[in-house]
């Protein structure tokens, strides 16, 4: 059996095959997994806000996608993977609550969403497969060996990407 | 931001936990009276936590859990979330609309039972917090989502996350005896709200 390593609310870790990383429900917030297909090293991150220039204590750089994007490729990078040959995944950035209205605050799994894929896209960065919005949380488990990324949820089945 | 949550003194927290007894206080009160049951409440408890360990105050983020969520408004702002896990949720809408019913799902008529609990209990606890400080404090309608509890509480701690690296929760563990129905009541206020709290208690 593989080591197992939790990645807790703003946090990220980063693992060597064949460890998996996991994070447990996901709500609001988003699950970002970076993988090099070569050395299998593999990072996840799990972001609670989309922008970390709109804020003004910003020392935990895993709060905030953009941050959290740039710590964790360089992490990986420092352990030895090449940034060639990471892609990513995503899940997560869901609307728990539904007040009805579409304030800045409740919409803020989409917001998560859009500024992980913004954040993706201006570093290189393809993003292979996405499980995100809906009403429910996840937990998702990232198979470094294989890069396959596991999502559980309570009531809206098991799934793959 | 002038004030820290790291800058809290023993007395200004004690001020706290003493909000959260005088009005979870009143709110299990009510919610005694309303299920004609004894309900017995713990000594509040000011939490002040990383967002990585808020999961775990409701016993892991997986946990299936009801959450009834409001959002407050007015002089402060924040959020008050009360978490009552899956066995409990229908214990209590047993008790509530007189029935005997053993199926652990949740029909429309049982989710909006809840969301009623939830209103009455904010309603107490919020009018007596607002009566102590003479702070105008106005509530949202109530919503409820039953998924994991991790999902369910970064919800109102993502707006701590704008302000800082830690969340302060003042949560209250109520029991109903006989039923084992157990829940806890959080109220988060904002970034700045605790600061209106205390000084208006006089403690800043």
């Amino acid at each position: 059996m593989a080591e197992i390593v939790k990645v807790g609310m703003a946090d990220m870790n980063t693992v060597y095959s064949p460890a998996i990383l996991t994070t447990l429900g996901l709500g609001s917030c988003v699950g970002i997994c970076l993988y090099d297909k070569k050395s299998r090293i593999s990072g996840m991150a799990h972001i609670m806000l989309p922008d970390s220039k709109q804020i003004k204590n910003n020392s935990n750089p895993a709060k905030f996608a953009d941050t959290g994007i740039e710590k964790l490729l360089n992490d990986m990078i420092e352990m030895g993977a090449q940034k060639s040959n990471i892609v990513s995944k995503i899940a997560g950035g869901a609307q728990m609550f539904n007040f009805g209205d579409t304030s800045d605050i409740m919409r803020i799994g989409n917001r998560n969403v859009n500024a992980t894929k913004e954040t993706l896209k201006l570093m290189g960065i393809p993003l292979i497969a996405e499980d995100t919005g809906g009403t429910y949380g996840r937990t998702i488990e990232l198979y470094s060996e294989t890069g396959k990324l596991l999502i559980k949820t309570i009531g809206f089945g098991i799934k793959q990407i | 931001m002038s004030f820290k949550l790291d800058d809290l003194n023993v007395m200004q927290i004690d001020v706290l936990k003493e909000i959260g007894n005088i009005g979870a206080g009143n709110a299990v009160t009510a919610l005694s009276q309303m299920v004609s049951k004894k309900i017995d409440m713990k000594v509040p408890k000011v939490n002040i936590v990383e967002f990585k360990d808020v999961a775990d105050l409701v016993g892991g983020a997986e946990v299936l859990v009801s959450g009834i969520y409001f959002q407050l408004f007015g002089d402060i702002t924040g959020s008050i979330m009360f978490i009552i896990d899956k066995t409990s949720s229908k214990l209590l809408t047993n008790l509530l609309m007189g029935k005997n019913d053993f199926n652990p799902e949740l029909d429309e008529m049982e989710r909006s039972a809840l969301k009623e609990l939830g209103n009455i209990l904010a309603g107490s606890y919020l009018s007596s917090l607002s009566s102590l400080t003479g702070l105008k404090i106005n509530v949202s309608v109530p919503c409820l989502a039953i998924d994991m509890a991790g999902a369910i509480m970064s919800v109102p701690v993502a707006l701590f996350g704008q302000v800082g690296d830690h969340v302060l929760l003042i949560e209250t563990e109520f029991i109903e005896g006989s039923n084992l129905v157990k829940g806890n009541f959080f109220l988060i206020p904002d970034g700045g709200s605790f600061e209106i709290l205390l000084s208006s208690l006089g403690v800043v």
